[in-house]
């Protein structure tokens, strides 16, 4: 197990050293047979991985590997954790990033920064797979890290562009914010644990769990409601939930592979899987749910809404993931995890499928994204308009497609839970099934139906996109259409996690829900009565009238909600607010403590001012002392006497 | 009472001379004065029973030190009129200095502090007592190592004075010690070869 | 009978008036070392009274090794003196403020 672990691991950082040091003398397709050849094998190996812990029921290998320091009494060690769990993020990650890497060869085909690029996606899926296989916080931590920095990394990857260098400035900055958060809990839990190691920490949780800690004095505040909280702050800048959403949306900027890969099946769901892991501790902390609850219902629906104004196609499809990772916040809320996870997985090949279909409309449009210039491309190219649609049936969780065996399972969830927020959750998740039909048929209609709203040298050009777009394209819509039927018994209602998420039988909504489960052909037959269902039958027709039948409504509507069409179009004026308060308050404090702090008050007042000081002092100084011996007596005698009144009067040498 | 006008007429004629030398115009004359001021002081010394040390007053101070002022004044060619100058207008600011550091120490010496039942009177010595025997006994026993630093004070003194006004004479000769130090023999003796003189 | 506090008042006004006469004398190198001797002649008073009143010797051996310093002070003082006649051919104290700041 440990030369398997190493050799999943190894494989994509080997091929991201060579490709990324080597990259000239190997070639463009060495590189990329490189790259995907190492991220294939470490595919096959997770399989091989996912077989014996998953199937075979092989025991949960933990172990440490390599001491990589030793401080005071804390040793931080490199090591894997392969259980249930890991075994399923890696087989979604290794696949994932396999199918994207092929697509790329295809996707990237004319790039100057090819080698680069295969470069930096293979040290992705490295990164991803150590957060992924780590057993200890700190090697989670390195692995947030390195896929936030790669991250950066692709999407500044086309870096002439200005719009893509303030996107990935911004993406690293947000960040910041939530890995602060994220580094303050581990903090948290490695004073109060004193460990860093996963199963270590896990054991103790029972003995801190009535703790209190206080931080601003007089209120007593539980330790775990605190970790779990700082914790989750990292999982929401990594997962753009709100109010760290800000960066996703623009991370479009990057090439559309990276779209795929790291902003919509992967890197965004390490908060995700993060919060599945930790488990044991949000399990401890009611409130520390029902906030997660409640940020990812918000996150859920009002993220949807959004891409309902959109017109960029990629950023619709990003939209789509924001509103997606707050339906799996909300799972984690209502400690449904294994219905997170099941959506992860799920969605991580829908999601990457949609991404790589925008990806191949977009090559075929000749990197034009506006969807209003767009349309009826269904005759140009069936098998990305198939993919898509699939996708997109997938997402919206029509009956029988993946998205559908997951959603709703966590809507199913969030009914029965009663935790604070659940009842407003409920709502919110409903609702964005509908937005999510809405605007997933727009993209679809705007796109693939209509009338042609491009010119003739656009048509002229317009095909079909190669093989390697293609393949993978099917495969994803093979995953999206099979996954969902296939793993839903075991996944959510089996005892598929085994003992890596506890769930405590208060919290536990799909134990619940499992009574009523009777295989997944009865859960399609049982959710063509619900609601669901018709919220999103409804949001397919509302999309085929407006943007079908009477293209004109949409634009009416704007005009008469102008109010409200303007806020969306601001995207609720987070961007703005941040801009305003966080950059100007910022630039502000920092202009401030230029002028005042550092300008005036170092600069002047100590630097400069104590050298006057002192050329001051010595100019007065300079003429007492005026060489005159008959001063310097009057001055001794002067200086007698003060001290011979002191002496006498105050007592001053007295005792 | 005897001690007591003798004590008053030395008090005064210290005090006296202090005046003067402070006050007259000519130095010499104030050298003569600081004179007077020793002697009547060395009187005031002896009723204190400290004898040596007022024998040792005239003779350093009045005999060495006094002599070598009067000689220093002397010699030098003063413009008397020209030291005098503002001389009257530092005499208030000087009455008031004085004045006030008076006032501030008589609180402190007065007859309150000080006075005849204050202090444990005078011990009445023995007839055969010794000052200047107690004073060596101390002074070369309990004293011997602040006696020597005295000494070469005095030493350092000597030289000092010496050295700052001595006058270099171009006649002078003197030889330089670290040359003759640093000397070779090679210096001193050269070794020449002559070629014999023919024979005649 | 005398008390100490009649010496030490005599020492008192004694260096109050050398000190009024270093104020008014304040040009005078020569007259400035008198006064300085006049205070030194003020503190062995004042000693010597203190080490007859206590029957304590060891006030006279501070006035013995006063007497060396100031012997040796007025040396040296009077050395420098005529070394600065000798240059300046002046001995006023306005003229020496070569160290003036």
């Amino acid at each position: 197990m440990q030369n398997l672990c190493l050799a999943i691991v190894g494989a994509p950082l080997l091929a991201a050293l060579s490709a990324g040091l080597f990259g000239k003398q190997i070639g463009r397709s060495g590189v990329h047979w490189l790259t995907s050849g190492a991220v294939g094998l470490s595919f096959f190996l997770s399989a091989l991985v996912f077989w014996r812990v998953v199937i075979g029921s092989e025991e949960t290998y933990n172990a440490n590997l390599y001491q990589w320091l030793s401080s005071g009494g804390i040793n931080f060690h490199i090591g894997f954790l392969v259980d249930e769990l890991t075994a399923t993020m890696m087989i979604v990650v290794t696949f994932v990033s396999w199918m994207v890497h092929i697509y790329t060869i295809g996707y990237m085909h004319d790039d100057p920064g090819y080698q680069r690029f295969f470069s930096y996606i293979s040290f992705f899926t490295f990164s991803m797979l150590m957060l992924v296989m780590s057993n200890n916080f700190l090697q989670l931590f390195f692995g947030w890290e390195a896929v936030g920095f790669v991250s950066y990394l692709l999407i500044g990857f086309w870096y002439t562009k200005d719009t893509a260098i303030y996107a990935n400035l911004k993406a690293f900055l947000v960040n910041r914010v939530g890995d602060f958060g994220f580094l303050l809990g581990i903090g948290a839990i490695y004073m109060h644990f004193g460990t860093l190691d996963y199963v270590e920490v896990f054991s103790q949780t029972s003995a801190l769990q009535d703790k209190t800690m206080e931080i601003v004095s007089g209120y007593e505040w539980s330790l775990m409601t605190v970790i779990c909280l700082l914790l989750f702050v990292g999982a929401m800048g990594k997962s753009a939930q709100v109010p760290l959403h800000v960066w996703l949306p623009d991370s479009m900027e990057g090439p559309t592979p990276i779209s795929a890969l790291i902003h919509a099946a992967t890197m965004v769901t390490a908060g995700i899987f993060m919060v599945a892991r930790m488990s044991p501790l949000f399990e401890l902390s009611e409130t520390a749910l029902s906030v997660v609850l409640i940020i990812g219902s918000v996150t859920a629906f009002f993220m949807g809404i959004l891409g309902l104004v959109q017109n960029d196609i990629k950023r619709v499809v990003a939209y789509s993931t924001l509103s997606q990772l707050g339906y799996m916040t909300v799972a984690l809320g209502v400690s449904a995890y294994a219905a997170g996870i099941f959506h992860l997985f799920t969605h991580a090949f829908f999601k990457a499928l949609l991404f790589l279909a925008a990806g191949s409309v977009i090559i075929g449009m000749h990197h034009e994204q506006d969807m209003r210039k767009m349309g009826g491309l269904r005759k140009y190219m069936p098998v990305t308009f198939i993919t898509c649609l699939i996708g997109s049936l997938a997402l919206i969780g029509f009956p029988g497609f993946s998205g559908f065996f997951s959603k709703d399972a966590i809507i199913e969830a969030v009914h029965y839970s009663s935790i604070p927020g659940a009842g407003l959750a409920y709502v919110a998740v409903l609702g964005g099934v509908f937005i999510t039909a809405l605007y997933s048929f727009r993209l679809i209609f705007l796109v693939f139906y209509g009338e042609e709203r491009f010119d003739e040298k656009t048509r002229s050009h317009l095909h079909e996109s190669p093989l390697v777009v293609t393949g993978p394209l099917v495969c994803l819509a093979i995953l999206s259409v099979v996954s969902g039927g296939l793993a839903v018994s075991s996944m959510l209602f089996g005892d598929y996690f085994g003992s890596s998420i506890i769930v405590y039988s208060e919290h536990d909504v799909l134990a619940a829900l499992g009574a009523h489960y009777h295989g997944p052909l009865a859960m399609v037959i049982h959710g063509l009565s619900q609601p669901p269902f018709w919220l999103a039958t409804s949001g397919v027709i509302v999309a085929w009238f407006c943007y079908l039948k009477r293209p004109e409504i949409p634009e009416r509507i704007a005009q008469s909600l102008a109010y409200i069409h303007r806020i969306l179009l601001d995207k609720y004026g987070f961007d703005r607010f941040n801009a305003w308060f966080f950059a100007g308050g910022t630039r502000t404090v920092g202009s401030f403590l230029f002028r005042k702090g550092d300008s005036a008050l170092i600069d002047g007042l100590i630097v400069n001012g104590s050298a006057k000081a002192v050329g001051w002092g010595a100019e007065v100084l300079r003429r007492m002392q005026s060489g005159l011996l008959y001063h310097y007596a009057f001055a001794m005698i002067l200086g007698l006497i003060t001290l011979l009144a002191l002496f006498v009067h105050s007592g001053f040498f007295a005792d | 009472m005897f001690e007591q006008v003798l004590f008053y007429a030395f008090s005064g004629l210290v005090l006296f001379a202090a005046v003067m030398v402070i006050t007259v115009k000519n130095p010499v004359h104030a050298a003569l004065c600081l004179v007077l001021a020793f002697f009547s002081s060395s009187g005031l010394w002896l009723l204190l029973e400290a004898e040596f040390l007022a024998i040792t007053l005239v003779l350093v101070y009045v005999g060495a030190v006094m002599v070598l002022f009067l000689f220093v004044v002397m010699m030098l060619d003063i413009n008397i009129a020209e030291l005098r100058e503002g001389f009257a207008s530092y005499v208030p600011v000087a009455v008031l200095v004085a004045v006030v550091m008076l006032a501030l120490l008589s609180t402190i010496v007065g007859h309150v502090n000080f006075g005849v039942d204050s202090i444990q009177g005078v011990v009445p010595h023995a007839s055969d007592y010794s000052n200047t025997k107690a004073l060596g006994m101390s002074m070369y026993t309990d004293f011997i190592w602040p006696f020597e630093i005295a000494s070469v004070i005095l030493l350092v003194a000597i030289v000092a004075a010496i050295t700052l006004t001595l006058r270099k004479s171009r006649q002078t000769k003197s030889a330089n010690p670290s040359n003759q130090v640093a000397v070779e023999s090679s210096d001193r003796v050269r070794l020449v070869k002559v070629p014999s003189e023919p024979q005649e | 009978m005398l008390a100490l506090a009649d010496y030490l008042i005599v020492s008192a006004i004694l260096l109050c008036l050398s000190v009024a006469g270093i104020i008014m004398n304040r040009k005078n190198v020569i007259i400035l070392l008198m006064c300085i001797e006049l205070m030194l002649l003020a503190v062995n008073t004042n000693f010597i009274a203190f080490s007859r009143f206590n029957d304590d010797v060891s006030g006279q051996v501070f006035v013995f090794f006063i007497l060396t310093v100031a012997a040796a002070e007025a040396a040296i003082g009077l050395a420098i003196l005529v070394v600065l006649f000798r240059n300046k051919k002046s001995i006023n104290v306005e003229d020496l403020n070569s160290m003036k700041g």
